[in-house]
This record gives C-alpha cells, sequence and structure tokens, in this order.
C-alpha cells in the first residue's frame, strides 16, 4: 500500500471511474469523489429532432445517481460541481462551430484539455487534492531521464484513449492518476464485482455525452435555434477534385471527409468526401484513391515527451481514434506548427481531428489537423 | 471528525423536546383523528392542540390553520387555490417577486403557461422588493400578491406590512411564504395583513413533511387533493399526525425562544461570525447588510472564489455551509436571489451562506472562524483570477 493522501476522483457513473474509486479507497487513500455537471440535457429536450425525453450518457440524472450510490457504497464523500457555463464556452460552442466550418470535431480532447483537467483539477487541489484519478485508459509516469511525465499507451491497446489525452500539460499530468492502465476492461469489471459495485455490467458509453443518440446535425440545429441563431447557410456545390461541378449538397455541415453514403450523387463507381472547402462551402468528391494523401499539418501543438521539436523524429501517428498509429516522420513546419510525412498515405486525413505522435507506447505530443 | 452544521436554512435538526412529544404519536397514540372511538379521539385532541399552538405563534385563529405537507405545499395551495385557470382572456394576474423560492417562482411560472399573467417585482441592490414597485404593478384583473416574508439566501425581511396594506386597499389576495422567518421574528398575521402565509416545520425544529398555511377567514380556497373533508375539506388525506404534534411543539418553543431573548442571542453570534471574516479576509463582504434581515442568516461573498469549492473544501473539513441552489443533480447554480440583487454572476457564484439555528454555540462560530479565513486563503492561492488581480486590493 502506497502512502496515505487525498485524491480526487472524476466519477462520471460508469464502471470505469467507479473501479477507480473502488480501488484507491480500498488502498486506504482519503478518496473524494466529484462529478462535473456539464450539460443541462433538458436544453434541447423536445426541440425537432431532438429526443422529447433525455437519457444522455453524460450529466444525466440516472449517471449521477450511480456515481453517488457508488460513492455511498465504499463511503466517500460526494459532490457534484457545475461546470456547464465552460463546457458550453470551451467545447459545445467550438464543437458547433467547427462542423459549420467544414470540420469534423473532436469534443472529448477539448473536455478533457478545459474542462476534467483544468477546471476539475482546480477544484481538487482546492479541496486538498494533489491529485485527480480518473477511469481513462492510458499510463501516467515520471521519466528520471528526460525529466518530464510521460503519457503512455495503457496495457489493453483496444482501450486506448490517450488519443483524446494529448493535450495533457506537464503540470497536468503531475497532477493526475490512471489507476486503469494496466487492466483490461474484463479485469475493471472483475475488480468493480469484487467491491461489490451494482454497476459492475453497466455498458460502455460510446457517443458524445452531450449529443443525445449521437446525431451531431440535429444537436447544430437544435442549439443554433435555442441560440436564437439561424443556421448559416453552408449549402453548395459538390465538386469534383478538378472542380467540375457534379451536383448540390444542403450544408457543409452534413459532411465528413471519408463520407461515402448519403452524397445524393448516382454514378458509376462510388464516390467519396475527399475535402470540404469551408471558405467556398464546397464538398470535394472523388474516387477512394483521392482519398489517400501522405502529408498533414498540425497546429496547437502540444508536446510531451520533449520538451520541443529540434530535429525531425521517427513516430507512428494516429489520425482518428479507431486508427491504427501509421509510420511517419515529424518536423517542426512554423511556430506552433508540425508537418506529418507519412511512410504510406493514409485514409481520409480530417481536418479537425488530432494527429497524435506515438514512439511506440509513449505519446510523444500531438496536434489538430490544419 | 468535529462537525458543526450551519447550514439550518436548508434543515434543522428536530429539537430533543419535540422529538419526544412526537414519538407518542407512532406506536402509541397511533389512531386516526376521524376515527369516533378512544383511539380517533386521543389523536384528534393532540391535532388541534398542535394547531392552537401554531395558530398562538402566528397570532390567528386555530380554525385558520391548514396543516400541509411542508412550505411547498402550502406556496401552491395558496396560489393554485387562489388563481383562476381558465378564465377568458386577460385571465388572473398575479404579482410576485424576483427572489422567491421556487416553490412560488415554479407555481407562478405554471400559472404563465396556463394563461394567467405574472408580474415579478424586481428588488433593490439589498434584496429588498420595493412596495412602490407592487402597488405600480397592480392591475385590474389582479388576484393575488405573493411575496414573500425573509428570504432564504439574504434573510432580508420583505416589507410585507406595506404589501399588505397596499393588497388591502386595492382589495386583492395577499399569501406571504414565511417559511424562512417562522421562528426568526415574530409573525402577526393581522399586522401582515396577509390573507395566506405558508410555514414549513423542518425550518423550526420539527421534521421534515409537515408544515402549515394560515387562511384567514373566509377565504375560499379550491383544494389540491381531494378525498376526505379533513381540514375543513382544504386539504383532503388522513394527518401527518406524528409531524403536526411535532410542529405544534415546535411552535410552543419558537415562543417561548422569543420571551427568552434567544433570537438576541442568536443574531450576536451571527453578527461576530459575520464581522470577524469580513475583518480577516480580503474582498470578502456581507450582502444585504444594510436592511434587516432575520437574526440567523448571513450572506458572504467572497471575491475570486467559487463558492462551490469553498462549500466543498468547509464540508471536507467539518463545517456545514451552502451556496446557491441546488439542481435536481446536486450541482449548484448560480443563485437567482443574489443576480437579483445585482450581483455580478462572478460575485453571486462566491457567496457563501452561513445559516445558525438553536442548537449553534458559540463555540460552532469559533470553529467556523477557524475554518474559514484560511480555507479562503488557500482557495485563492490557487485562483489566476485572484493572484492577477491581488494587488487592486
Amino acid at each position: 500500500m502506497s502512502q496515505t493522501r487525498t485524491i480526487a476522483i472524476a466519477m462520471s457513473g460508469g464502471v470505469d471511474s467507479s473501479t477507480v474509486a473502488a480501488m484507491l479507497r480500498a488502498e486506504g487513500h482519503n478518496v473524494v469523489g466529484l462529478t462535473m455537471q456539464l450539460w443541462n440535457q433538458r436544453r434541447l429536450a423536445g426541440q425537432e429532432g431532438m429526443p422529447e425525453s433525455v437519457q444522455g450518457r453524460c450529466c444525466s440524472l440516472d449517471d449521477v445517481y450511480d456515481a453517488r450510490r457508488v460513492a455511498e457504497t465504499i463511503g466517500i464523500p460526494y459532490y457534484v460541481v457545475n461546470h456547464e457555463d465552460r463546457f458550453e464556452r470551451d467545447v459545445v460552442r467550438p464543437f458547433v462551430e467547427q462542423y459549420l466550418s467544414g470540420r469534423t470535431p473532436i469534443p472529448c480532447s477539448l473536455c478533457n484539455n478545459h474542462l476534467k483537467f483544468d477546471q476539475l483539477l482546480i477544484v481538487a487541489q482546492q479541496i486538498g487534492a494533489d491529485t485527480l484519478a480518473t477511469g481513462h485508459y492510458a499510463r501516467v509516469e515520471f521519466d528520471d531521464k528526460r525529466g518530464r511525465w510521460l503519457l503512455k499507451r495503457p496495457a489493453d491497446h483496444s482501450k486506448d484513449q490517450t488519443y483524446f489525452l494529448f493535450g495533457l500539460t506537464q503540470e497536468q499530468l503531475s497532477r493526475t492518476l490512471f489507476p486503469l492502465g494496466g487492466m483490461t476492461k474484463p479485469e475493471v469489471r472483475e475488480r468493480a464485482r469484487l467491491h461489490g459495485l451494482a454497476l459492475a455490467e453497466k455498458p460502455d458509453s460510446q457517443e458524445i455525452c452531450f449529443v443525445p443518440g449521437g446525431d451531431y446535425k440535429n444537436f447544430i440545429d437544435a442549439y443554433l435555434a435555442e441560440q436564437g441563431d439561424a443556421l448559416p447557410d453552408t449549402a453548395g456545390e459538390l465538386v469534383t477534385s478538378s472542380g467540375e461541378v457534379v451536383g448540390e449538397h444542403t450544408g457543409i455541415h452534413n459532411f465528413t471527409v471519408g463520407q461515402r453514403k448519403g452524397l445524393g450523387i448516382a454514378t458509376g463507381s462510388p464516390l467519396y468526401v475527399i475535402q470540404i472547402k469551408g471558405d467556398a462551402r464546397q464538398v470535394v468528391v472523388g474516387k477512394q484513391e483521392e482519398l489517400y494523401a501522405r502529408i498533414l499539418r498540425t497546429r496547437r501543438v502540444n508536446l510531451i515527451a520533449v520538451k520541443d521539436l529540434t530535429e525531425p523524429m521517427r513516430v507512428a501517428v494516429k489520425i482518428r481514434h479507431r486508427h491504427e498509429p501509421a509510420p511517419a516522420l515529424i518536423e517542426k513546419s512554423g511556430e506552433d506548427e508540425i508537418l506529418v510525412s507519412f511512410d504510406e498515405p493514409q485514409r481520409a486525413i480530417t481536418p479537425g481531428q488530432a494527429a497524435v505522435f506515438y514512439d511506440h507506447d509513449i505519446v510523444v505530443g500531438g496536434g489538430w489537423i490544419a | 471528525m468535529r462537525r458543526v452544521y450551519l447550514d439550518n436554512n436548508a434543515t434543522t435538526p428536530v429539537l430533543p423536546a419535540v422529538f419526544e412529544a412526537m414519538q407518542a404519536h407512532f406506536a402509541e397514540h397511533f389512531g386516526n383523528a376521524s376515527s369516533m372511538h378512544h383511539h380517533g379521539q386521543e389523536t384528534r385532541a393532540a391535532v388541534e392542540r398542535a394547531r392552537e399552538s401554531v395558530s398562538a405563534l402566528l397570532g390567528c385563529r386555530a380554525s385558520e390553520i391548514v396543516f400541509t405537507s411542508g412550505g411547498t405545499e402550502g406556496d401552491n395551495l395558496a396560489i393554485f387555490g387562489l388563481v383562476r385557470l381558465g378564465l377568458a382572456p386577460p385571465g388572473d394576474h398575479v404579482i410576485s417577486s424576483t427572489i422567491e423560492h421556487h416553490a412560488v417562482l415554479n407555481s407562478c411560472k405554471q400559472l404563465e403557461s396556463s394563461g394567467c399573467e405574472v408580474t415579478y417585482v424586481p428588488v433593490d441592490g439589498q434584496g429588498r422588493v420595493d412596495p412602490d414597485g407592487v402597488r405600480r404593478a397592480l392591475r385590474k384583473n389582479t388576484r393575488l400578491i405573493t411575496v414573500m416574508m425573509a428570504n432564504n439566501e439574504t434573510g432580508v425581511l420583505q416589507p410585507v406590512e406595506e404589501i399588505g396594506k397596499i393588497a388591502a386597499e386595492a382589495d386583492v389576495y395577499f399569501h406571504t411564504d414565511a417559511v424562512q422567518a417562522t421562528g426568526k421574528v415574530p409573525i402577526e398575521v393581522k399586522r401582515i395583513g396577509c390573507d395566506l402565509l405558508s410555514i414549513s416545520g423542518h425550518k423550526m425544529n420539527a421534521p421534515q413533511g409537515v408544515g402549515a398555511l394560515y387562511v384567514r377567514k373566509g377565504t375560499i380556497l379550491r383544494p389540491m387533493l381531494y378525498g376526505g373533508s379533513h381540514e375543513r375539506s382544504r386539504r383532503a388525506g388522513t394527518e401527518n399526525v406524528p409531524g403536526i404534534v411535532a410542529l405544534g411543539k415546535a411552535a410552543e418553543l419558537a415562543r417561548e425562544a422569543f420571551s427568552r431573548g434567544d433570537l438576541e442571542r442568536m443574531g450576536g453570534l451571527r453578527n461576530r461570525l459575520e464581522q470577524t471574516i469580513v475583518d480577516q479576509v480580503d474582498a470578502a463582504g456581507v450582502n444585504s447588510l444594510g436592511t434587516p434581515r432575520v437574526p440567523n442568516t448571513s450572506s458572504i461573498y467572497f471575491d475570486c472564489i467559487e463558492g462551490e469549492a469553498l462549500t466543498i473544501a468547509l464540508d471536507l473539513k467539518g463545517l456545514a455551509v451552502s451556496t446557491g441552489a441546488a439542481c435536481s443533480s446536486g450541482a449548484i447554480e448560480p443563485s437567482h436571489v443574489l443576480t437579483a440583487m445585482g450581483l455580478s454572476p462572478e460575485r453571486a457564484r462566491g457567496s457563501l451562506r452561513f445559516s445558525l439555528g438553536k442548537q449553534n454555540t458559540a463555540e460552532d462560530v469559533d470553529f467556523a472562524l477557524t475554518l474559514v479565513p484560511s480555507t479562503v486563503a488557500r482557495l485563492r492561492e490557487l485562483s489566476p483570477i485572484y493572484n492577477k488581480t491581488a494587488a487592486s486590493y
């Protein structure tokens, strides 16, 4: 048993964070459970295209109830803290704006950077907990040789969440615990059962927490309507890569790079979205082959394993959550910009997503695909 | 761990004498007050004694007291009992204020969605409703004025007597939610001039789940619950006898406390608490200091502090206080009361409510004083905003 200290736990009401709470409590630490209230699911309920009642995954009363029951079962103090304002400012609005400019955002990374490991970490420190533990599948450790905190892939690569954590700073990592980093999901469920947690069999959540049912298009419509903003007209042309107009579309936010269905054009060979030109409101379509590219640029870069990228580095780069990291060379190409050159062309490089750089299990850093 | 409870506006502990009085009505004197036989008769007697005790606290007749399940039911019964839904436009008009408890505010919202009109009179910088604002809001179709007697967050005593006169002159019903005033200041319904006044047991050392509504004689209320002829057909349902007996006992103790000067003592503790905090902590102050308040409540703002984090930090050290209003998840939303009186959302979020109860001692206040300034200081060390602006304080 390690030294007793006060640890705050970000509890979502799911199996993973609940098990973390039970494990750390069993180790004898002073554990405080915290749940962030981030989004009022009732806000958009009943609007066109949105569910009448809310069974959202995040901040739903059911999840708060589950987290509270876990805290009670294992005997720890538990609090819900309200960060709705920050969540809307730093996650929901950027999410909507990115889609409307033809990009495909990742709200989970924004939430990690701006809420979980920022606001919640501050609350943790304010209530006397120097560290915040979460149920993420990732590992964090201090590397004496480099003198830096490292973020590493978990033992169970199938649950790897490091892709969403590339934005963590050294300060944030130094105050973070990922107790599930060495475990597989079945092991976690087994631990949950051992600790007598009623939610050991609760299904995993997959969708974006504030988008009920996963239909982000309806969410954007409903959010803009609630804000009193009309949906900006992002309708335009479908063009080929050589500029030939082949059709029209109803709005660029309805498209994602790599998408095949719903283009509304009948041609002999299947067509894919290969690019979205936000300014021109054009959706560029083409053949499967045209989806592949070897080069991408990342901006708003965060480096973890190294202080700076002084010379080109061989890494593996992951360009979406479900993407097997592919060998590439990364090099600095400007202030806060890194150029990624893959050995082999990659399919559907999507602006708005992150490119995360791996040196085997170590997260070197990452940036947002321009 | 030592724990001190300074959140008595949320709820109060049941006093030992109250607990003792109600205990007899679970297994021993268990009868249904409506029964003819001996068991019913002894229960009926206990209920009516309690009614007399509550009426004595409010200065009314016993027959003017309707027992309820608490403050929320009393507020709902008053509002929905008087305001007529489904009238031809313009329908009934109601005057309320921006700082009411949600039991009143959300009832008014429900009225609005049923075709009634509601005017929410604003408050001044001290959190006090302007009686002239109430007067100006009067219309031909005004049916009811509902303005609280004391605010739950600031403790500010509202000008209910002046509003009572306005209501009388205009021949409009007047209801006041006195939940946070009962037992803290003497109440005379005749002086207030109200037609209806709601109180809650658990804010005055009786248990949760019981309350009362004063209904001036001759006021016809439409009931919310239909059933037997309990409470003179104003509130059907077998009486919560242990709760009612407890409320009666608590009312009796409240009157004794007034005559003993207990409330002056409590006010002294409250004043020492808030003065010492404000003396010891930079950029802190008492909300509504410039207007009469109930003697147990203190709302204190701490700039560059999240009240939520401060509340948690203090709770982990054994001091129970509160901030804002809890939403359904238990998270805190910025207080509508503090923002209505003009506090910035930041200052509203940085405000804490300390509310004393009969059980609190000078040592409890000392305990709070050992924790609050040091905890605020620690939180501010971690506040980027405070460190940036510290120079200006």
